[in-house]
């Protein structure tokens, strides 16, 4: 964990630089030439109209479609692909669209898989759960249980997920991806399918996560409510190309982003 | 029974006196990060010492006052002890007050330092700083999202205890002048200033001297036989007397265990691991309970719900004799004993109930079928009437002596006596000390040779012998001709219900008895899902024409069993409607511990109040709401009403025919 200052000295140093990044599936172009970078410490939110290229984006990010051209630095690392696995022990976490949770197991069980990486005893070990294996769970299991107090899913430790409303699922997945200690943490369309009182709660989640740990985020967002309030900065994505790049009051009041998302005016 | 001290006269002495007697003990236990975390005496002592050692360094004095704000924390009733033993006096607050109320009882109480949970207590109690001049340090328990405050005023619990065991360390004279200070405290000392909700107007502060809460407790505890060997869960507003007096003095003069909840919305898992043997809850906790298993079972497979019926039925038959060691034949026993395999046992366990000995509801009356819904499966609940005045305890019904809608028998020690209008009067030694800065107000409650009025109508029952509460002295009315309205007697049938939460009968000189209903989202929610309801919101549920025929066959059932009773059957309701909205304390709706102010939602509702009574069927309201953070909106709706047709009343029905 960093220790915590003020935002505007947090917000600094590119952590991770994405390069005239594009990507086709067979004829269909999903990114085209994009450029942009994330910064050390800053809520960055990526928005755009359907299809415009958000979720490829973000697949891209953490190394789950390889672009054909263009090239990511990350942590000063130049690379242009990567395994998600090797990205997800780079310190990059991810939420998804569509929930991935595994549904039959106990909310604790699903933030404690998120600690997967971090666990350095081997199978056998685990297995007789003795000694230096029953230590490093009890490590784990209180960081998990740290995590679930910042969430406030207390109440719902021991009860599998499936069961669980979708507004707190949600919140049960990003638990998970907390419990790797990301440097970088994707959010796919956090607030999707939630009511107002569960945007509010995980708006607030959002910005405690990035304040007292100090994580940088990046998330798609489609209540602009939300990544209005919520981000430093903003991405403007339109037909795979970045249009805008900027403040959210900037942005609010570009010409390009009206078009995109009102059409041209008749 | 271990003798009982009488120069343990307060509570700081107690302590001390506990941690040498039974130090191994657990004293307190607190869940955090999913670990139970126990505290015994011996270091109980120690903690609050060490923070009670801080707070003087930090200028608390004999006679300041000082404020504890948040929920069941460990901490904030170490707090309260620790500011005890340098004579000063706690004034807890509801941790959910807005705050404006806040800063009223702050700046009345005139308290000079504060001990709150959490960052939103602090961020209250800063936005009203500038009506609050006597306010310094303010101190924290839960340091989440306070990192970046900047505020001299601000130190953590952790701070201040540091603060005391250096000084204990360096200065070895410090521990003695500590003890002296707690030796200096006397029984009639004031103690505590408990701010009550009041169903009318501004709150007031009731002062209770340690003799009146100890010797309270030291009473209670005879009765029910509670010792050390007790478990409680302390989840009510640490406000409320009730809290305490059940999680704090009783706790101390026994000696037994509290234990402080994970949160708020996990009480009832917690409940379940520590297995409690003394509960005490409001009638709405059952209630909902209640609401909930009803709610689940209609969700459950057809044969669940067959076996969940059938041995409901027999403990409704058979339940409440066993219970009271009744003779009861063999095969009923037999029956009783495999529901209690099958159904009783399972859910009292899923409540956490299973362990419990003595159960009590109190604050208001409760629906005679949710009573006896309890004691038939097994659960030793019992009715106690009390007052935050009474330091709690008035009456208390004595195990085998359980009636549903009588309240007991004068408590140890307490005399009661019925006035001429009909007011239950009582003279104990819990008397309270008066209200704080308000001597007119005393005055018309205590009476110069020690008696309070309650402002309670009731009277003693001939069959039992027991204390029966009617409704609120000023609240019973009569209609135009003269029928008595006992307006809460016909809530409290409505409210039965698990679709009804609340409902406010009107009819006070009026020709005829009309009741605005709340729906209960969660029971109703469920029932709309299995229908195919669709609704968007509150509003609209409350809206819906299928919810009206719903409520509607309810009242006509009340109607029904009011009909049956010579008393009351003249105040059927005839006409009904679903408010738009939740009643709510932040609306001034609801005292902080849930009872209706009728006056106010009548005054607030009059629009609604006079369609009652000039015959049109829907009704246009706007009202205004308070959010937590203090800043107000407008909710406005129409609202439909509808006409419920009464049962004959066979003697009315025949005078109306003479006249």
């Amino acid at each position: 964990m960093r220790a915590p200052s003020s935002r505007e000295a947090a917000v600094g140093e590119v952590l991770l630089a994405v390069e005239d990044v594009s990507l086709s599936f067979g004829g269909v172009r999903a990114l085209s030439g994009v450029s942009f970078d994330i910064r050390k410490g800053e809520i960055l939110a990526i928005i755009g109209p359907n299809g415009a290229g958000k979720t490829s984006m973000l697949n891209v990010v953490n190394g789950f479609y390889q672009p054909q051209s263009g090239r990511i630095t990350f942590k000063g690392k130049v690379r242009n692909s990567m395994r998600p696995y090797a990205a997800a022990q780079g310190g990059i976490a991810r939420t998804f669209q569509n929930l991935a949770l595994f549904r039959g197991m106990t909310t604790l069980d699903n933030i404690l898989a998120g600690r997967a990486l971090k666990m350095h005893r081997g199978f056998f070990w685990q297995l007789i759960r003795f000694g230096p294996a029953l230590r490093e769970e009890v490590e784990h299991r209180h960081r998990v249980e740290e995590i679930i107090d910042f969430l406030e899913i207390a109440a719902i430790r021991k009860i599998p997920v499936g069961r669980l409303a979708y507004g707190l699922q949600k919140r049960v997945e990003l638990g998970r991806a907390l419990a790797m200690e990301p440097d970088l943490l994707l959010l796919d369309e956090p607030m999707a399918g939630m009511n107002l009182e569960e945007k509010e709660d995980m708006s607030r989640f959002i910005i405690d996560v990035n304040q007292q740990y100090g994580t940088t985020i990046a998330l798609i967002e489609h209540d602009m409510g939300v990544v209005m309030d919520l981000s430093d900065r903003i991405v403007v994505l339109d037909y795979g190309r970045k249009i805008a790049d900027a403040p959210p009051e900037e942005v609010k009041r570009d010409e390009k982003v009206i078009r995109a998302y009102l059409g041209e005016p008749q | 029974m271990k003798a009982i001290d009488r120069s343990l006269d307060t509570l700081p002495k107690i302590l001390i006196h506990n941690a040498a007697a039974i130090g191994a003990r657990p004293a307190m236990r607190h869940k955090d990060l999913g670990i139970w975390q126990t505290w015994t005496w011996a270091q109980m002592l120690e903690e609050i010492r060490a923070f009670s050692v801080g707070l003087a360094e930090l200028g608390l004095k004999r006679g300041d006052k000082f404020t504890i704000v948040g929920s069941n924390r460990p901490r904030l009733y170490w707090a309260m002890c620790a500011g005890q033993a340098l004579g000063a006096v706690p004034v807890p607050v509801y941790a959910d007050a807005v705050a404006d109320e806040m800063a009223y009882v702050l700046a009345h109480a005139e308290v000079t330092v504060a001990v709150v949970e959490d960052q939103e207590q602090v961020d209250k109690i800063i936005a009203v700083s500038d009506r609050l001049p006597r306010l310094g340090k303010v101190i924290y328990d839960e340091p989440r999202g306070l990192k970046d405050y900047v505020q001299r005023r601000l130190n953590s619990f952790e701070d201040i205890q540091s603060i005391g065991r250096n000084k204990l360390a360096s200065a070895p004279e410090c521990l003695k002048q500590w003890e002296a200070g707690v030796a200096e405290g006397k029984g009639s000392d004031l103690s505590v200033i408990l701010y009550t909700s009041g169903t009318t107007g501004r709150s007031k502060g009731v002062m209770l001297t340690y003799e009146n809460t100890i010797i309270s407790a030291r009473n209670a505890n005879a009765f029910d036989h509670l010792d050390e060997n007790e478990e409680v869960i302390a989840y009510l507003p640490l406000a409320w007397v009730g809290d305490y007096v059940f999680s704090y003095v009783q706790a101390y003069v026994a000696g037994y265990c509290v234990n402080c909840p994970e949160a708020a919305d996990t009480v009832v898992q917690d409940r379940r691991e520590i297995g409690t043997t003394y509960a005490f809850a409001p009638p709405r906790v059952y209630e909902n309970v209640l609401t909930l298993t009803t709610v689940r079972m209609a969700d459950a497979g057809a044969i669940k719900r067959k076996v969940f019926d059938f041995f409901i039925g027999v403990a409704g038959r058979w339940g409440e004799k066993i219970l009271d060691g009744e003779k009861v034949p063999l095969t009923a026993r037999l029956l009783y004993a495999i529901g209690n395999l099958l159904v009783y046992g399972p859910l009292m366990n899923q409540f956490g109930l299973s362990r419990v000995r003595v159960a009590y509801t109190a604050g208001e009356a409760i629906g005679p079928e949710i009573f006896r819904f309890w004691r038939g499966v097994g659960l030793n609940l019992k009715q106690l009437y009390g007052q935050t005045e009474a330091s709690v305890y008035i009456t208390a019904q004595s195990d085998g002596e359980i009636h549903s809608d009588t309240v007991g028998k004068a408590s140890t020690d307490v005399e009661i006596k019925i006035s001429d209008a009909g007011e239950v009067l009582f003279r104990s030694p819990g008397v309270f000390a008066g209200y704080y800065k308000d001597p007119d107000k005393t005055a018309e409650v205590l009476t110069p040779d020690g008696w309070v009025h309650t402002g309670d109508a009731g009277f003693f029952d001939p069959k039992t012998n027991q204390l029966k509460i009617i409704d609120r002295a000023k609240d019973l009315g009569h209609l135009k001709d003269g029928t008595v309205f006992a307006p809460k007697y016909i809530e409290n049938k409505l409210k039965f219900y698990p679709n009804i939460r609340e409902a406010v009968a009107v009819g006070a000189g009026r020709d005829f008895v009309c009741a605005m209903i709340n729906i209960d989202l969660t029971a109703v929610g469920s029932w709309a899902e299995r229908n195919n309801v669709v609704y968007g919101s509150y509003q609209e549920l409350a809206g819906n024409p299928l919810v009206y025929d719903m409520i509607a066959r309810h009242i006509d059932e009340v109607n029904r069993s009011l009909a049956e009773e010579e008393l009351m059957a003249g105040a059927q309701i005839r006409r009904f409607l679903i408010l738009h909205k939740e009643l709510d304390p932040d609306d001034g709706e609801l005292t902080r511990t849930q009872k209706l102010r009728r006056g106010h939602i009548i005054d607030r509702y009059a629009p609604l109040v006079e369609a009652f009574y000039d015959g049109s069927t829907e009704a246009q309201i706007a009202t205004e709401v308070t959010f937590e953070d203090g800043h107000k909106g407008v909710l406005a709706a129409r609202v439909t009403i509808r006409d419920v047709k009464p049962y004959p009343v066979v003697r009315a029905a025949r005078l109306e025919r003479a006249a």
